[in-house]
């Protein structure tokens, strides 16, 4: 009686209804967003790295951000790129603003009117946002030679060459640092044709799905840092003093990973259990 | 001649943009240059193209009633509000970018949380799918289980607080294993493109033009 309760027990748990995983993931990422559960974050190699790349920019130097992502992407991505808008514009460094995702952009965009806003900057003067143009590595490739013949103008239409903040700028040779926020393959073509080809300092955040394919590139020296996921958002954060949706998001993160491992072994005990009975059995 | 001004322009261009890459000095470089300019603008009327493929694709299903007329005709009145108030704020700020243009607002307001809700939709069915995938079956499957287990505490600050072996043992595994897997992989992509431009210059593979 007892063996066959402890078998139906573990046959249960063998084969949890995935409802019931739904909800109390539901649950388990809600109630950290409320009542913050966090413990200490402390920064990894590659992320203190790319903090060290914009840190090492000085007064009137210039970083090119580029917007490789959309919404699905934006609560890994988005504190990451406030906080790197945060340290850049905290140093009085130029930025500009392009993308390879149209529908991601405006999202790009709105943090950086955000946070310019903050520091009192001046669109045209101390940043400017490029917009999108079609054609990825042909877009990356061209503006080796020349931006202007890309981007002749930026998302309202002005002459690049009627902006303070861009009347000098021609290609890669006057760009400082570029910064890129990426969820897909944009982050290979930066590396192989502007790394590669034109030697630009490259650094990266990407989602945590991402992050793994940017490792060889981290190794191999020819990006400076990797900001990978929300822990590296947090992490950045950390770094730039500044606590923002990257922390605040750690502990849910933290409690969806341990439930899915709680379930992983409740799986695979379920998984043994069931085995062993059924052997017993026979 | 159908298929051999193709290739011929294909040929052409491909082998101009490898010299251009080790010669970058006059002509070639400003004929890349050119040929990348060209290359955005196609791009920009594909992006056209698609839109008009799938306007008439929905339409058809609209007018012929067929099932998911309904969601076709969601599709269809989205892209068409979406284009309208892309168009008022370009006439109203100079730019559907500004941010008190109406297309900001349904950006903000309707395209945001859609995507992210989709996205989100996915962490569902990774823990569902997690839960049932990583089985102790056999050698193999006990090494992804573990390796899968020590990077997801040691992504997070509780996996340090347990002890230092995870956020160690999670730098190494992203470190060692998985970036010999991945850089095999992308050797193996790489020389795959190689192979595959080459026959696609030199008129072998011709899969392209049918």
């Amino acid at each position: 009686m007892a063996e066959g309760r402890r078998r139906g027990f573990w046959e249960v748990m063998n084969n949890i209804d995935r409802r019931i995983i739904f909800v109390v993931l539901a649950v388990c990422v809600t109630i950290p967003l409320i009542v913050s559960t966090g413990g200490e974050i402390k920064p990894t190699a590659p992320v203190i790295r790319a903090h060290a790349s914009v840190e090492a920019l000085e007064t009137g130097d210039y970083m090119m951000i580029s917007i490789d992502f959309d919404a699905t992407s934006a609560p890994e991505l988005m504190p990451m790129l406030r906080a790197v808008l945060r340290q850049a514009f905290e140093k009085d460094v130029k930025i500009i603003m392009l993308g390879h995702i149209a529908i991601g952009l405006p999202l790009g965009h709105m943090a950086l009117e955000q946070i310019a806003a903050e520091y009192d900057k001046e669109y045209g003067v101390d940043y400017v946002d490029l917009g999108y143009r079609p054609g990825y590595i042909a877009v990356i490739i061209a503006m080796g030679r020349e931006i202007e013949d890309i981007f002749a103008s930026d998302y309202q239409g002005t002459p690049l060459r009627e902006m303070p903040v861009t009347e000098n700028i021609h290609s890669y040779d006057d760009i400082d640092l570029l910064f890129g926020f990426e969820h897909g393959a944009v982050i290979d073509y930066w590396v192989r044709y502007t790394q590669a080809r034109f030697d630009q300092r490259m650094t990266f955040g990407t989602t945590a799905v991402m992050a793994p394919d940017a490792y060889p590139y981290l190794q191999s020296g020819q990006i400076e840092g990797l900001v990978g996921g929300l822990k590296g958002a947090a992490e950045y954060e950390t770094l730039v003093g500044h606590p923002g949706l990257g922390t605040r998001g750690m502990p849910a993160q933290q409690w969806a990973h341990l439930l899915v491992i709680g379930f992983i072994v409740l799986g695979n005990l379920g998984h043994y259990f069931t085995r062993k009975s059924g052997k017993r059995a026979t | 001649m159908k298929r051999t001004v193709p290739l011929l322009i294909t040929f052409l261009t491909g082998f101009f943009l490898i010299v251009s890459f080790f010669v970058p000095h006059e002509p070639f470089g400003q004929l890349e240059q050119r040929l990348l300019v060209w290359f955005a603008i196609v791009s920009g009327f594909a992006m056209l193209l698609g839109v008009d493929s799938l306007f008439r694709a929905h339409l058809k299903r609209i007018i012929r009633a067929r099932e998911g007329r309904w969601h076709s005709l969601a599709l269809l009145l989205s892209l068409v509000v979406t284009l309208a108030v892309g168009i008022i704020g370009f006439a109203k700020f100079g730019s559907p970018f500004h941010m008190q243009s109406p297309f900001m607002f349904v950006y903000t307001y309707g395209i945001i949380p859609l995507q992210a809700t989709m996205f989100a939709l996915l962490a569902f069915y990774i823990a569902s799918a997690s839960y049932r995938a990583f089985r102790a079956r056999n050698t193999v499957a006990t090494l992804l289980l573990v390796s899968a287990v020590i990077v997801m505490l040691g992504r997070v600050p509780i996996g340090a607080a347990i002890s230092q072996f995870f956020p160690v043992a999670q730098e190494w595994i992203m470190d060692v294993p998985q970036l010999a897997a991945k850089r095999g992989i992308q050797i193996g992509a790489a020389l795959g493109a190689v192979s595959m431009s080459l026959r696609i210059l030199l008129g072998i593979e011709r899969s392209y033009l049918s």
